[in-house]
């Protein structure tokens, strides 16, 4: 989508993401500082994100998008550091793959690397608070990250271009018929195989898990008992 | 094994998904990100042009798809390499503790 937003959207949102990126990093600098083995968790989780914002899928609507798979690094490391990592990701598609693009890196990077994070942070702390079963929480906050990013970036195209008639709701419904619907059963997709990544990381750095705050160490256990 | 199985039958009602949709009619299956600008052009009739192009495109199809691979390689290797890591660290942290145990066993009737 390079050269897709009108020049003062494209200022907007970077206006927007870059400092909500600087503080992810220095977040990032002092996490790491503080606990060195949280260093691997940290690479899976952006190379997460790096695989399954590689698959482009065939939906139900007769057309391809792609997971965004920050879930994980949501989940585990909250959406400040995960914006970090998409950042990454996007800028390694725009220069390469033709795909996202640099002047819309900030709009790309608000909608998937800050909005669905924080979705999926919210969703997943919320539904833990209300005692679900962890992976259930897992899976909820990852399909909502990633349709949430969908949905977003929807939002994003509707406002730069409002329709003659009916003006933003009405080009937001446009929109949405594009990236909604398609995105559900690939947003699925990626709740169950998130599901998939946690159920190896607990039973083996249950440690970390416990540091980063993502569970209390009886739901853990629970969970690593289960395994077994 | 159960969470392996869920997963797999998501997957495969996602192929029948596909397989159906594929079956029942004529899909360009394109990217949504093209269908978005094509609403676009809808929207404003055709008169908004991109102001801005990729630095660098990919020269061909067969050029993108090994990028993609690469993106998508790249990230697999990581996240294989850490987990396989941690279940050799696991599994070997295990060993150590039970021969630590055995020993203690071996050692009490002789206190």
């Amino acid at each position: 989508m390079e050269g897709f937003l009108p020049l003062y959207w494209c200022v907007f949102w970077f206006a927007l993401s870059l400092p909500v990126v600087a503080y992810g990093a220095y977040k990032m600098n002092q996490m790491m500082k503080a606990n060195h083995d949280i260093l691997p968790l940290l690479a899976v989780s952006g190379a997460f994100i790096f695989v399954l914002s590689s698959l482009k899928m065939p939906s139900v609507t007769g057309s391809c998008s792609h997971p965004t798979g920050t879930g994980m690094g949501s989940i585990l490391f909250g959406p400040w550091i995960t914006s970090v990592l998409s950042i990454i990701v996007l800028i390694f598609q725009a220069l390469f793959l033709a795909h996202g693009g640099l002047t819309t890196l900030g709009a790309n990077t608000f909608s998937m690397g800050i909005a669905g994070p924080i979705v999926g942070y919210l969703v997943y702390k919320g539904s833990m608070k209300s005692g679900i079963n962890m992976y259930i929480a897992v899976f909820l906050a990852a399909l909502l990250a990633d349709w949430a990013t969908y949905i977003v970036t929807s939002l994003q195209l509707a406002l730069a271009f409002p329709a003659a008639s009916g003006g933003v709701v009405a080009s937001f419904q446009a929109f949405l018929a594009v990236f909604a619907i398609t995105q559900v059963p690939l947003a699925i997709v990626e709740g169950a195989v998130t599901i998939l990544m946690f159920k190896y990381i607990i039973p083996l750095r249950s440690d970390v898990l416990l540091k980063l705050n993502v569970a209390s160490s009886s739901i853990i256990n629970k969970l690593k008992e289960a395994s077994v | 094994m159960k969470m392996e199985l869920i997963v797999a039958a998501i997957l495969v009602v996602f192929i029948g998904a596909f397989a159906y949709v594929s079956s029942t009619g004529n899909h360009a299956w394109s990217g949504s990100d093209d269908q978005a600008g094509n609403v676009i052009d809808k929207l404003t009739g055709g008169t908004y042009h991109p102001w801005f192009h990729s630095v660098w495109v990919p020269p061909s199809p067969e050029i993108e798809s090994l990028l993609f691979a690469l993106q998508a390689s790249i990230g697999s290797i990581i996240i294989g390499y850490f987990l396989g890591y941690y279940r050799a660290m696991a599994k070997m942290n295990a060993a150590a503790t039970s021969e630590e145990q055995d020993g203690e066993l071996n050692a009490r009737p002789a206190r």
